[in-house]
Order: C-alpha cells, then sequence, then structure tokens
C-alpha cells in the first residue's frame, strides 16, 4: 500500500524536477544568457569587430569570478582568512604557459580547451604542498602563515628565472593549433566563450561542493570546530581538503589569465593579486555562495573603467572596503538578503520613499568626496605627470580654493543630511520589522 | 672580525628601529587580539609627517611632534573605527586595519607624491661617531641606538613600575576580570593604540631618513614587522625583543656572507653546479635570497612553535 502510493507519487515529482530546477536556477539561466549576449550588445557595427576592451573587460571578469569563488571557499565556508591566494592563481597560470610552450614546441599534445585543467591541476600540487603546512594551524596563525607563503613565493618569483623567468615572467602563445573543435583562439572573442564555459564548470562544480560532506563539515569547522572533533572529524584535515581544492580552482583562473595575456609575470602570486580576491569576496558578501560572483564584477568594473577616469581608484575601493566592513559585514549579498523577509511580506513600498530621499544627498556626499580626491590626487601625482582635471569641458585648476570649497561643502552638507534621512531610514526600518514580527505572533 | 663588528652593530642598529615598531604592535594584538595592519602604514606617516615639520621648524621639533601626531591618529582610529567594527568579530576588525593600510597609502602618494621625499638626517649628526678597523661608524646611528635604548628604557619601566602599567599588563590576559575591577578596560584599550602608534610613528622620525621616506616602505616593513611579533611570541614584550634582534642580525649578515647552499655541498665533497637537478636554487647566494629569509622563519615557527620563542599563547 505504502509502496504503491510513493511510487505513484514519485513520478510527477521527478517530472516537475526539471521544471523546477530551471525555475529554481533562473536568475544562473539568465546571467549566462546575458554574458553570452553581451560581446555582441558592445559589438562595434560601424567597424565590424568586437570591442576589444569589452571583450577583455568580460573575460576579466569571467576569471575573477572563479578566483573569488575559489577564495569563498576557504574565507566564506571554511572560516579561513588567507593572505596568500594569489599563490595558486599565479603558480597556476606558470604552469598553463609552460605547458602551452612546450605543445608549440611539439613536446605534448592536449587540446586546447584543456589546457586550464592543467592551471587547476598546478594550482592542486601547490596547494598540496602549501596546505599542508599551513591547515596545521586556523584562524591569525594560518592567516600568518599564508601571508609567509604568498611573501615567499613572491619573492621566488623575482629570485628563480628558470621557472618564473624573473622580472619579465614568461610569456606564452595560445595559438598553438591543438583544437577539439577546429578554433585557433587567435581572437580574443574565441577565448571569451571558452572563458565562459570553464566559468559555467568552475561554478557549478564549487556550487555541488559546498552539498558534499566535506562542504558541510568545512561549515561546521568553521562554526565551532571543537564540536566538530567530537563528532569525530578532524577540522585539520577538513581544512587540507577544502584548502587544496581552493587551490585547484585558483589555479583553473590562472590558467584562463595565461591563456587571455599570453604572458604571466610575478604580480599573479604577489600580494597585490591576494588582496585583490579578499576585496572582491569580502565586497561581494561572504555569506552567500553568489556573493563573490557579484564583487568580481563590481571590482573588475571598478578596475578597468575607473581606473581609466582617475589615478585614485583604489582610494574608491579602500573606502567601500571599509565601509563595507563597517555597516555591512554581509557584504552587497547581505545587504539584499537583509531584505529578504520585507519583501516577502510585501513590505517594500514602506522603505522605498525613505531610500529614495537618501539618493539625493547620498549622491551630494559621492560627488563632493569625488572631487576633493581628485583634486588632491591632480594637485600631486596629476601634476607630476603633465595632466590637467577636465570636467565636463571646463578645466579645473586644482590651485584655486573655489573647486576645494565647493568640494567641502557638499561633502560636509551632504553628510548631515545623509545623517538625518538615515535615521529616517532606521525608524522605518523597525518600524515595518515590528510589525512584521506582530502579524507572525498573531496566531 | 672587521666585517663581523660592523655588522653586528649594523644589525643592532635595525633590531633596534625593528623593536620599536613591533613592540607596539605587539601590546596591540596581545590585548585586543587585533593584528593591527595598519601599524606600518602609521610608520610611514611618522617619517612624513617627520619631513614636512622639519622642514618648517627643524628636526628636534618633529621628534617629538611627528609621534604625537601619529598617536592621535592612532587614538581616533581606535575610537571611532575599531570600536565601531568590534561587534562584527575580529576577522572584522584585522579587515577594517587592512582597508585602512590600503587608504592610508594611497593617501600619502596623494599628498606627497609618488617619489621618495628627500628627508635628510639633522646636519650636526651628519658626521661619522669613531672609526672601527677603519669603517666610519656614523653619529647619526649612534643617535637611532641611542633613541631606542632610552625608548626600551621607558617602556620597561613604564609597564612594571606605574599603575597604568600593571593595568595593561592585566587586560593583556584577563579584560574582563579588570573591567570588572573599576578600570576603563576601553580606555586602556585606546591608551594602548595610541600608545602604540606613538612609538611607531617615532620609529618613522628616525628611521625614515636612515632608510627612504617613500609611499612603498610601510609595504616592505609591514610583513617584516609581522613575522617579528609572531616570531618573539604573544604577550611578550622581552619575546618581540629578542625576535627583533634575531631579524636585525639575520638581515645585516644575510647581506654580508657571500655563500651558496652550494658551497656547503661542496664542503661535504658534492659538487653543483648552476645546470646540475636543482641548480638554481642551490648556487644562489645568500646575499640574493636574504629578502627570503624572514618568511621562512616565520612558517617555521608557526609550524613547530606556534607560540613563538616566548609566547604565553597560541597565535
Amino acid at each position: 500500500m505504502s509502496e504503491s502510493l510513493l511510487h505513484t507519487a514519485a513520478r510527477p515529482v521527478t517530472a516537475a524536477r526539471a521544471g523546477g530546477l530551471l525555475r529554481r536556477h533562473w536568475p544562473w539561466v539568465a546571467a549566462l544568457a546575458i554574458a553570452l549576449a553581451l560581446p555582441w550588445l558592445l559589438y562595434d557595427w560601424t567597424r565590424a569587430r568586437h570591442s576589444g576592451f569589452g571583450v577583455a573587460m568580460l573575460s576579466q571578469m569571467g576569471m575573477m569570478i572563479i578566483f573569488a569563488l575559489s577564495y569563498n571557499m576557504q574565507m566564506g565556508h571554511a572560516g579561513l582568512l588567507s593572505f596568500g591566494h594569489a599563490v595558486f592563481f599565479g603558480l597556476g597560470g606558470y604552469c598553463t604557459a609552460h605547458l602551452l610552450n612546450t605543445i608549440k614546441a611539439g613536446g605534448f599534445w592536449l587540446p586546447v580547451e584543456l589546457v586550464p585543467l592543467v592551471g587547476g591541476l598546478g594550482g592542486l600540487a601547490f596547494a598540496i604542498v602549501f596546505g599542508y603546512i599551513a591547515t596545521k594551524q586556523r584562524a591569525t596563525a594560518f592567516a600568518m602563515i599564508t601571508l609567509g607563503i604568498g611573501e615567499l613565493v613572491t619573492s621566488c618569483a623575482l629570485m628563480f628565472k628558470s621557472f618564473f623567468g624573473g622580472e619579465g615572467g614568461v610569456s606564452t602563445n595560445r595559438v598553438v593549433g591543438t583544437s577539439l573543435f577546429g578554433l585557433n583562439y587567435g581572437p580574443s572573442i574565441q577565448v571569451y566563450y571558452l572563458i565562459i564555459v570553464w566559468t559555467v564548470i568552475a561554478i557549478a562544480l564549487m556550487r555541488l561542493l559546498t552539498e558534499t560532506p566535506l562542504g558541510r563539515m568545512a561549515n561546521a569547522c568553521r562554526d565551532n570546530f571543537e564540536r566538530a572533533q567530537f563528532v569525530g572529524y578532524d577540522p585539520s584535515r577538513v581544512r587540507f581538503f577544502q584548502f587544496a581544492l581552493s587551490g585547484f580552482f585558483a589555479g583553473i583562473a590562472g590558467g584562463l589569465y595565461a591563456l587571455t595575456y599570453e604572458i604571466v609575470t610575478f604580480d599573479t602570486v604577489a600580494g597585490g593579486m591576494s588582496a585583490n580576491a579578499l576585496l572582491m569576496t569580502f565586497i561581494g558578501g561572504v555569506g552567500t555562495f553568489a556573493g563573490p560572483i557579484v564583487g568580481a564584477i563590481l571590482i573588475v568594473l571598478l578596475q578597468s573603467w575607473v581606473s581609466l577616469l582617475s589615478n585614485s581608484w583604489l582610494v574608491y575601493v579602500g573606502v567601500l572596503f571599509i565601509l563595507m566592513v563597517t555597516f555591512a559585514p554581509g557584504g552587497i549579498a547581505g545587504l539584499v538578503l537583509m531584505h529578504q523577509p520585507i519583501a516577502r511580506s510585501g513590505r517594500m513600498g514602506r522603505l522605498a520613499a525613505p531610500y529614495a530621499r537618501m539618493a539625493g544627498p547620498g549622491l551630494f556626499v559621492a560627488v563632493g568626496f569625488v572631487l576633493l580626491i581628485e583634486l588632491c590626487s591632480f594637485l600631486t601625482i596629476g601634476a607630476s605627470q603633465g595632466k590637467t582635471f577636465v570636467l565636463a569641458g571646463a578645466t579645473i585648476d586644482p590651485k584655486s580654493p573655489v573647486p576645494w570649497a565647493i568640494g567641502a561643502l557638499l561633502l560636509v552638507g551632504g553628510g548631515l543630511w545623509l545623517w538625518r534621512e538615515g535615521r529616517r531610514v532606521r525608524a522605518a526600518w523597525d518600524a515595518v520589522m515590528e510589525e512584521i514580527k506582530a502579524a507572525a505572533a498573531r496566531p | 672580525m672587521e666585517v663581523l663588528l660592523v655588522s653586528l652593530l649594523n644589525g643592532l642598529v635595525y633590531g633596534m628601529l625593528l623593536f620599536m615598531l613591533a613592540s607596539g604592535l605587539t601590546l596591540i594584538f596581545s590585548m585586543m587580539g587585533v593584528l593591527n595592519f595598519a601599524h606600518a602604514s602609521v610608520y610611514m606617516l611618522g617619517a612624513y609627517f617627520a619631513y614636512d615639520i622639519s622642514r618648517h621648524v627643524g628636526f628636534w621639533p618633529a621628534l617629538v611632534l611627528a609621534p604625537v601626531l601619529c598617536g592621535a591618529v592612532g587614538a581616533l582610529i581606535e575610537m571611532y573605527g575599531l570600536r565601531r567594527v568590534h561587534r562584527n568579530g575580529h576577522i572584522a576588525e584585522l579587515l577594517f586595519t587592512f582597508g585602512l593600510a590600503f587608504i592610508i597609502d594611497k593617501a600619502v602618494q596623494m599628498a606627497w607624491g609618488l617619489l621618495p621625499v628627500a628627508y635628510r638626517v639633522p646636519a650636526v649628526l651628519d658626521r661619522p661617531l669613531f672609526t672601527i678597523y677603519g669603517t666610519n661608524f656614523h653619529a647619526y646611528r649612534g643617535f637611532m641606538l641611542l633613541i631606542s635604548a632610552l625608548m626600551f628604557c621607558a617602556i620597561w619601566l613604564m609597564l612594571t613600575r606605574t599603575r597604568l602599567g600593571l593595568v595593561i599588563q592585566a587586560a593583556l590576559t584577563h579584560p574582563e576580570m579588570v573591567g570588572a575591577l573599576g578600570h576603563n578596560v576601553p580606555r586602556v584599550f585606546t591608551t594602548v593604540f595610541a600608545g602604540g602608534s606613538a612609538l611607531a610613528g617615532l620609529a618613522g622620525v628616525i628611521g625614515g631618513n636612515y632608510l627612504v621616506t617613500e609611499p612603498s616602505m610601510a609595504f616592505t616593513m609591514g610583513p617584516i614587522v609581522f613575522v617579528v611579533v609572531v616570531f618573539g611570541g604573544l604577550g611578550s614584550l622581552a619575546g618581540c625583543f629578542i625576535a627583533s634582534l634575531i631579524m636585525g642580525f639575520v638581515q645585516t649578515f644575510a647581506v654580508v656572507f657571500d655563500v651558496s647552499l652550494a658551497n656547503v655541498l661542496a664542503l661535504v665533497g658534492i659538487k653543483v653546479t648552476e645546470a646540475s637537478w636543482f641548480g638554481e636554487v642551490l648556487t644562489i647566494p645568500l646575499p640574493r635570497i636574504g629578502a627570503l629569509l624572514p618568511y621562512v622563519m616565520l612558517v617555521l615557527i608557526l609550524l613547530f612553535k606556534p607560540r613563538g620563542l616566548m609566547g604565553t599563547r597560541d597565535t
């Protein structure tokens, strides 16, 4: 009786599952569709060719998404703060570059499509070696060891010429003529689509990994490693496996880097790149799986767009990071998730007006701050580079006090106004939350 | 012998400079559990403040004013930054100082430019103090030694002989108990943070013209100071002192001895050339891998003795 019931119930479940999968994962499908279509939206129809800048930026996004997600495997999923994650990214890149050179020389045969996998294996191998050392410790000691390893590898990269190529790095050529689909990967758009494929594979694998016992135990060791020990797991071994796999994915990202830029230099293993992983992951949000993706996209946008406009884009990234740490430790994804209970109860409309009122002063503060920073930067760095500050067609003299006064006024006045509006938002927020609680308590 | 003595003196000067930076950091680290990434940035600020002050009113006022300014910066960071972030946990605090280091670095670049500034040793001290084996010992190095020795004595006396020092020592290990006894622990934290920052600023004042005052000086000094603090062990000023001196000697002696692993192997009868297996690693001379040694030390000590040389608890 019960068995037949199960059987009849099972069939509609499997049928509904395919539809449910699409319904549940529609944001991913939509994101993939956008990623596939974007190069054609940026296509330069007048000259009938792809926008080099656009494709380069999108490719960078792809590999940085893998890199940030692999970092989050340590930071978000296992609670391990690393300052040397770029080591596996860079070493994966070096392995890939050497492999491409070997293939080109005819010493080995491997289709180009699978070359990033070798980067991943290189990252894995080094992550096993370094992970064996680092994962014996946790928390701050782990962070310090990874910092040491990062500095160690960076110094080695400048010292040993045969593997790292010294300061010049290792250059390579991705057109090696071994492809499963007959592509030569000369145009960067072909590499971009290869990056998409690898990004999708890596995202899916990392997502599945969170569902495995290893992923769950990593969470457990992060939250309460003593209790995980009582249950019978060895936290340092869980850390080791998580660390090694995270190195594997970082290596894949490094392999894609080598394919895209055809040169790997020491700054792929250096502290700046590790800091990049940290910034992307934290600004995006460590608490959710998709947070680092958002962070990677945002940081690459800042890196490639704002760095064209301004010398001081790193200041903006730093300030954004500080603001995030102080006011929104959950990152962007955390901010979005905060609104979930309110959206579910259909009360988002109540917050719309207070939020909209914040837009004006927020804009003032942002403009004032950017103006002051740019003035400051043009006074010193810009002057030494012989640049002039041009805003909306008008040349601004950073030596005259007028723009400084305007900037300061906007910043201070806007700040005070923003503070007042912020209190209103908080009041509205508290009122809505109270209502939801009251509604939930009502029988 | 001659080389040995001169290197010993130079190592001592460098080690004492490191200690000035590391002592503040280790106090902050052991008391608040926060690894302050911005510490080396405050050191850089100290050097730049001193450069600006010494341009206008001279070096001697700068010696006092710049550390005071740095102490004020430290107090502001603690009161309006770290204390706010504290409720988000230790990782958030660490990341806060990390972001702060980022911003201070960029701010220094914007305020003083990308190139090194001409922050010079004062003319009075810009002469040889004495000569050993034909090598001049610069008077400014003697001055640095004097300042750091004075500072070491002052900290030591302050921590062991004064009431504030005793409260600080107690708060290092039992902050709740100290709070329960009626002491204002947050204020003690602020004091320590400001004091540590002032020490870093002082190190910047006397180190900035001994080394080079440039925007990357925080980045080159920061990791080494971390190594010293971790190597010496948490909660131990004596361990920090020994670790600073070791690091000073390691860094100066590494430059002097032109040997490589191949030379060592040759003593036991194994011949290694550039062409043999790992030849490049084995034949590289010590001065070239000198920059690497601190990190090897860091990884090794954390691996085998996570408490550091004289630490009282795990890192």
